[in-house]
């Protein structure tokens, strides 16, 4: 279980034929979407001058949001990113295809009828600019959780096009995910065989720290990685999988190398707490080990190959972990897409065989 | 979850590994009877009209209930009334001397540090001082204080800091982990200057209340979520000293985080590296890696320490951390006690053995060089 692969070949055409399970497109003005939207919204949001719904989690022009040789012209539209994903991703390294997240900031507003006109816009743009352009991409389901009725509605509505293939909701929210709040929506999408991609942004509703808000966006992004720690705490005490055991839910960009010492504790705890949650019937390592998978950008990896080998042991499951390269985020250097060190089962499993078996919709996969 | 504590013979005592505890909660017996006689008129009147109005909604009780009396053991009720770790005498006879414990680090809790009315939080640090000294490291030598500074007024704290500065009863400065401001705000710099100054660590230990959700995404129902935050709490805490630049501005600046766990500390290391190497034009104030301050200004404290089902991982762990870098701590009298004598079931060398339990104490804190 610990060899690695062997004299790799030349980086990028390694990941050839692999599934990418969490590449970012933005909406590049926010006139895009009025043709989206229905006559009352379009406008209000002329009239009003709403503007360009970026949160400030992805500063647009930052070094991280887009790799620097990765960078498209501004002014720019759907079509001239999409040209540039193809050379960079799809080209590049021979991503069969690629599962795309929109992080617009439908979930920072604060009108739930607004926030929910902007995800049906949001999710007619996607199929219309994107997956009708490029048959490689597949899309995710934006969602307005600030009122989970609506977001059930936009779910049925998109569901029928089999080119969506989760649903996604940024990983701070108003409240906790696993909160019988949201059970609706997990109901919703196991109905539709639809896992719920859970991704780093915010709706900014508390400070990203339990400590308040920080004075730098490197501290803002590295906390994501925490609160996908205390959400995937939530979503096992509250019980979500002992509710829907088939559901699947997908941490995207929140890292995995925290999470073997993260089960170690939560297991521990568990012995000693479950009087107060007897529905988690089973270990929360067991929990996660058939429902949670992880993407696997960014690796946030130790510097010594041995140490990368040391750490999937400690993983242990070569089932856990999704391919992506996170494009055009700037996570990796040159074509180093992952560090050396990760065992090869483990490299194998995650390129297309876990992609297919966690999301249904996938070709190729038993639903 | 209530396991039965069988007495350990006596002869095994001896041979047992010598250990400091660095995280011992003591309580006063009532607020009333031990520490309103350090507390003026005014602020025993005020306690008994108002409370402390700390900054959560229950006046006394948790919003996330204890899976004990007050989180407690509950053979650790002292024969002679109060709460657990009341009492110094029953506190050397069931844990300090069973358990070979040379030094004990005190960690008092209870409302002086989350008060809002700041004059009232700067009195209760200073009377809960000044009880340490009168009820607890005057009677038990093996036991010293943390200073508690009232954290969210600079400029007290480090008048409560020098007033006790060069009183070796006391092993460190008191901080709870769920600051109003991140940890590494500079609101707090001042007392880090006087840290360094004075030669005493910054101990940091969970639990506080903040006043905002306990996570970035709102507030968690069960008290095993909000046992499990602390690791995150820990993590945000240490990001913000690093990348606010803390540990670049006060070099020598001794940092313990307290009751939080270890093993998540290698990973929050790779990340904010990853991140700090991406993101250098807006942190030209830290000039090195975040791994490296954490290698050179950074303690961890091992209780509840991660109990892998293949315990040999927790060694790899401490490795990537560094064996001078972890030190034992019971938490004596609370629930989630990590007994010595079952908290590492690995094989380690002696000075492994040595570096946790005793030595890594010894050095971070100057026990021993009175």
């Amino acid at each position: 279980m610990t060899e690695t692969a062997a004299s790799p070949a030349p980086a990028p055409r390694r990941f050839a034929g692999a599934v990418d399970c969490d590449v970012q497109i933005t909406v590049p003005k926010w006139e895009d979407l009025l043709p989206h939207m229905e006559p009352f919204w379009r406008d209000s949001v002329v009239q009003r001058g709403i503007g360009l719904l970026e949160t400030v989690g992805y500063p647009r022009k930052a070094p991280f949001t887009v790799r620097e040789d990765w960078r498209w012209a501004e002014p720019n539209s759907a079509a001239d990113q999409l040209q540039k994903m193809r050379e960079n991703l799809f080209g590049r390294y021979g991503i069969s295809v690629a599962v795309c997240n929109c992080l617009y900031g439908v979930q920072v507003l604060q009108s739930e009828d607004m926030a929910a006109a902007y995800a049906r816009a949001l999710n007619d743009w996607i199929a219309a600019e994107w997956l009708d352009r490029e048959p490689r991409l597949r899309g995710s389901i934006v969602v307005p959780t600030q009122n989970p009725e609506m977001a059930v509605a936009e779910i049925d509505r998109m569901a029928a096009d089999r080119r969506f293939v989760q649903v996604l909701v940024p990983v701070m929210g108003e409240m906790p995910l696993g909160k019988r709040y949201y059970w609706p929506i997990y109901a919703a999408a196991a109905r539709h065989g639809l896992p719920i991609g859970i991704h780093a942004g915010s709706a900014y509703r508390h400070p990203v720290t339990g400590l308040g808000w920080p004075s730098y966006w490197s501290q803002d992004y590295f906390s994501h990685a925490a609160a996908f720690q205390t959400q995937l705490t939530s979503l096992i005490t509250e019980g979500v999988f002992s509710q829907y055991p088939d559901l699947k839910v997908v941490l995207a960009e929140g890292g995995f190398s925290w999470l073997p010492p993260y089960l170690w504790r939560l297991d521990k705890y568990w012995h000693g707490l479950r009087f107060e949650i007897p529905w988690v019937d089973r270990l929360p390592s067991q929990i996660v080990a058939s429902n949670v998978r992880f993407t696997v950008q960014p690796v946030d990896a130790p510097p010594r190959p041995e140490q990368v080998e040391k750490l999937f042991e400690h993983l242990g499951s070569d089932d856990l972990l999704l391919f992506s390269t996170d494009y055009p985020h700037w996570q990796f250097d040159n074509d180093e897409v992952l560090p050396a060190g990760i065992p090869a089962r483990h490299l194998d499993k995650m390129m297309v065989a876990n992609p297919t078996a966690t999301y249904s919709r996938l070709g190729g996969a038993k639903p | 979850m209530n396991v039965e504590l069988k007495p350990r013979p006596a002869a095994s005592v001896a041979a047992q590994q010598a250990v400091a505890d660095c995280d011992i909660h003591p309580t006063p017996k009532s607020l009333e009877k031990e520490v309103f006689p350090f507390l003026e008129k005014r602020w025993q009147e005020h306690l008994r009209t108002y409370g402390a109005l700390p900054r959560v909604g229950f006046a006394t009780e948790s919003q996330y209930p204890k899976a004990q009396p007050n989180a407690g053991r509950r053979d650790a009720f002292p024969p002679g009334g109060g709460p657990q770790g009341s009492d110094v005498a029953f506190m050397a006879k069931q844990h300090l001397d069973p358990n070979n414990v040379q030094f004990g680090v005190m960690i008092p809790l209870g409302p002086a540090q989350s008060a809002q009315n700041i004059d009232l939080g700067i009195a209760l640090c200073s009377a809960m001082n000044e009880w340490q000294l009168a009820e607890w490291t005057s009677k038990d030598k093996r036991l010293r204080g943390s200073i508690l500074i009232p954290y969210q007024d600079a400029e007290a704290s480090v008048a409560e800091i020098e007033r006790h500065a060069g009183n070796r009863s006391f092993a460190q400065i008191g901080m709870l982990s769920r600051t109003p401001n991140p940890l590494g705000h500079r609101s707090h710099w001042p007392i880090y200057a006087a840290a360094e100054a004075a030669g005493l660590p910054i101990g940091v230990h969970a639990f506080g209340h903040s006043g905002w959700p306990i996570t970035g995404g709102g507030w968690p129902s069960y008290y095993i979520e909000d046992m499990m935050s602390h690791a995150q709490s820990c993590q945000a805490g240490i990001a913000s000293m690093v990348l606010e630049g803390v540990f670049e501005k006060f070099p020598r600046l001794k940092l313990v985080l307290i009751e939080g766990g270890l093993a998540w500390l290698p990973s929050l290391a790779w990340r904010l590296d990853a991140i700090w190497s991406h993101a250098r034009a807006e942190l030209p104030h830290v000039p090195r890696p975040p791994s490296e301050y954490i290698r050179e200004n950074i303690w961890l404290t091992s209780q509840p320490i991660e109990e892998p089902t293949d315990r040999q991982q927790i060694v790899d762990v401490i490795d990537w951390i560094g064996w001078d870098r972890v030190l034992y701590a019971s938490d004596y009298p609370h629930w989630d006690f990590d007994d010595p004598a079952q908290v590492l079931p690995v094989r380690l060398s002696k000075e492994q053995r040595q570096n946790f339990f005793i030595d890594n104490a010894r050095r971070v804190y100057g026990f021993g060089d009175e």
